[in-house]
């Protein structure tokens, strides 16, 4: 049984509540954080525990915070990123709708170790709920004097706002996050200058995910040193995995990095198994917008070691045979799955998405959604899954924002692993057509 | 001040100069094309991904080459920077896939289009595209709108450069009346909702659309841009400066523009009343014939050779240099 750093409480009855919270040990950071360390001491401690975001992209959050530009006189943020919307990805809803309180309570820490006097929390619009719950938690916090003038009487001040945003995934992305945030269109920005340097109204800013800023009370307690035994080599810490999908108990896990793979699938512990008695067929480890990875490559690498849960080992073998951590949104798909559907069906959703910016991401993501359809729906030509590839790679890496990568990488890796399941869909159209068709795998003689 | 290496020509600029200035400032065949960015227009720019260029080394100070191609609109120059651009084939592949991507939602009606002749999109996909298509599905279709009486916006050519916007941006001073509505390939320009642009300046919008998707309605169908004759021409205007380009099919003035350089950026905004109003040759101050100074088939009634920047001769090899000089195939430039 793995240590459970954030959720340890996360059951327990009224801890949304602040005297609750507070008898589990909660606001400890702060108090030790703003009594007895600097603003440096902090960043110094998440440096050294090397925790990495957990939003999707894993840069190290210390490193972050250290690059953040200080220049006298302009005030500096911390906006914590709540905008979750990657399909598979629900960990921070849960987090925040349990513990809100860990959130604020990181969000102060995080917000004295970086000097921002004011910081805010970009929730997603359709949140609602969990809006009103940080909000009550944070008017408690207020009266307690955790937040406000002079806290705990260090002198050191801080206001925090939640503010919803309309529901838009692309405003999961830092720099349109932060425009959404001033009011405007959520288009990102081009970069550089990054939000470090120029953010949040041209201010020095620091954007990290919700789960990132919840650990930062752990690593204040308990020391970086300590936070980063857990885990294996560069991924330390515990890591929330919203698992989703085919599994006989699909849930929220607090894992330690370095977990085999077939045992958080199959131990009973953790998911269980795939439902129905079934075979696992492919698994998409980080949420909608990493490679998808057929079962062989999932449990072991393309060197033959156990793939495990850390963010060097599922990304070993690049993308040929490799995929990442992401933000932890692991769908498990059984044998009854139509990949070409589901590529279709996450195409969908990119295509929706794009925000329109760029030309590569608008044009591209609702090119590559049609050309899934046709083949979905039993219209697909040979050809096409070569247009396909071709398409996302002229996507990839030519857009302003990572939504780009994000809706290319799906289709060229299904395609990379399933091409006969693609090739089947153009043989045998009529039958891929019907409703629930499976690939029969062994059909294929073309 | 900056030196960089641009497809192997020299060049020094002040620091904060952006690579695609850099490359204007050498000039020729070596500078990328542009669908969005537009030098008058404060934020525009990063959004059509057609100058992307290779950046094989980042400075001095930090030499490796930047991952990803970078946008040559929006990225400055930083000492020592090394940038491909014509002499980088992966540079001009991912080209060719912006313009595909461009064109995919462009109906082809450079026949029945105004904007045929003078249009950046034709010149960037002539240039730089395909002639087949992959592209089988249908495209997507928007009902004309007038934004005005004067304006005609066809939301089915625009390529969402986003340059109308900062224009009526900058034209309306904070009042925000004219952006972009919906999301994706569904987004669309649009005055909330279908409203005028009020403002003197508001007809700029349609010099700097890139295609034919903002129209002038006095102008509209009344002749293809090549059988007209732009003549430069000036009035004493309360309003604006009044330097504008009147374009004459006989001895009528069939439109009026604002003077643009030769990336097709204007000079001066000129007001409605230059632009709509005044249709009478007394009503102007005739100065000569318009120079056209872009790759184009309207200039002054005859084509001219193509002007070669003298820093690129000076790159030449030697006896490339002799050559030239004995046999001049182009009119030289200072």
């Amino acid at each position: 049984m793995g240590r459970k750093l954030l959720t340890e409480h996360i059951n327990v009855e009224g801890i949304e509540t602040l005297d609750v919270y507070r008898k589990h040990g909660g606001y400890r950071s702060v108090e030790k954080a703003l009594k007895t360390m600097t603003p440096e001491e902090v960043v110094e401690e998440v440096k050294k525990s090397g925790l990495r975001g957990r939003g999707g992209a894993g840069f190290p959050t210390g490193l972050k915070w250290s690059f953040l530009a200080k220049p006298e006189g302009v005030p500096r943020h911390l906006v914590c990123n709540a905008d979750e919307s990657e399909p598979g990805t629900f960990k921070d809803r849960q987090l925040m709708s349990k513990l809100p309180h860990l959130l604020i309570e990181g969000m102060i820490t995080g917000s004295y170790a970086l000097g921002a006097n004011t910081s805010y929390i970009y929730i997603r619009g359709e949140l609602l709920y969990v809006l009103r719950i940080l909000e009550k938690a944070i008017a408690e916090a207020y009266a307690a004097g955790f937040l406000g003038k002079n806290i705990l009487g260090s002198g050191y001040d801080l206001d925090l706002y939640v503010h919803p945003g309309g529901g838009a995934y692309i405003c999961g992305e830092e720099t349109a996050l932060l425009e959404s945030l001033e009011g405007k269109r959520g288009n990102p920005r081009n970069k550089p200058p990054f939000p470090a340097v120029q953010g949040l109204w041209a201010r020095p800013t620091v954007v990290n995910n919700v789960e990132s800023i919840a650990a930062v009370p752990v690593i204040v307690n308990e020391g970086g040193d300590e936070y980063a035994k857990i885990g294996v080599g560069k991924s330390t810490g515990t890591k929330l995995i919203s698992a989703c999908g085919h599994l006989k108990q699909p849930g929220i896990y607090e894992i330690e990095l370095g977990l085999p793979v077939e045992e958080f699938i199959y131990s009973d512990e953790y998911c269980g198994g795939i439902w129905k008695g079934r075979e696992l067929k492919a698994v998409v480890a980080g949420g909608s917008s990493v490679p998808i990875l057929p079962k062989e490559l999932i449990l072991k690498t393309a060197a033959g070691e156990n793939r495990l849960m850390t963010y060097e080992s599922l990304s070993d073998g690049g993308f040929v045979t490799g995929t990442m951590l992401g933000s932890g949104g692991f769908i498990a798909m059984d044998e009854t799955t139509c990949i070409v559907r589901n590529t279709w069906n996450f195409s969908r959703f990119y295509h929706h998405e794009s925000c329109g910016q760029c030309s590569p991401c608008r044009e591209g993501t609702g090119w590559m959604e049609k050309v899934l359809h046709r083949l979905e729906h039993g219209h697909g030509r040979m050809e096409d899954i070569d247009l396909l590839v071709s398409v996302a790679k002229q996507i990839e890496g030519n857009t302003i924002c990572p939504l780009g990568e994000a809706a290319a990488w799906p289709v060229a890796a299904a395609v990379r692993h399933f091409r006969d399941e693609f090739e089947w869909h153009v043989t045998h159209s009529q039958q891929a057509a019907q409703p629930g068709a499976v690939y029969p795998g062994a059909l294929v003689t073309v | 001040m900056a030196k960089i290496t641009f497809d192997g020509i020299e060049i020094e600029v002040p620091d904060g100069t952006t690579i695609l200035n850099a490359a204007r400032q050498i000039g020729g065949s070596i500078v990328p094309p542009a669908m969005c960015y537009y030098t008058p227009l404060k934020g525009s720019g990063g959004k059509c991904r057609a100058c992307l260029v290779k950046v094989a080394a980042g400075s001095t100070k930090d030499p490796r080459p930047m991952p990803k191609l970078v946008a040559s609109c929006i990225t400055t120059v930083q000492d020592g920077m090394v940038v491909e651009n014509t002499i980088n084939d992966s540079v001009l592949d991912v080209r060719k896939g912006i313009v595909e991507m461009l064109l995919i939602n462009h109906p082809l009606d450079c026949p029945v289009c105004d904007q045929a002749g003078e249009c950046d999109l034709q010149n960037f996909a002539f240039e730089h595209g395909v002639s087949t298509t992959r592209y089988q599905e249908e495209r997507r279709t928007f009902e004309k709108i007038d934004i005005g009486p004067l304006i005609q916006l066809h939301m089915t050519r625009c390529i969402l450069c986003y340059r109308c916007v900062y224009t009526a941006d900058q034209i309306a001073k904070g009042d925000r009346v004219h952006g972009v509505l919906g999301r994706g390939d569904a987004a669309e320009i649009g005055t909330y909702i279908e409203n005028i642009i009020d403002n003197d300046f508001s007809g700029n919008v349609i010099d700097v659309c890139p295609v034919g998707a903002l129209t002038d309605k006095t102008w509209r169908f009344k002749s293809r841009v090549w059988f007209t004759k732009p003549v430069n021409a000036h009035r004493d205007c309360p309003k604006c400066a009044g330097n504008v380009v009147l374009w004459y099919k006989g001895n009528e003035v069939l439109r009026t523009t604002a003077r643009k350089d030769q990336y097709g950026e204007v000079k001066e905004w000129i007001c409605n009343e230059c632009r709509f109003e005044k249709k009478e040759t007394s009503d102007w101050t005739i100065e000569g014939p318009a120079h056209i100074d872009r790759s184009s088939v309207i200039s002054a009634n005859h084509y001219e050779l193509p002007v070669l920047n003298q820093s690129v001769i000076d790159d030449l090899p030697a006896s490339t240099q002799r050559e030239l000089e004995q046999n001049p195939p182009l009119k030289l430039g200072s």
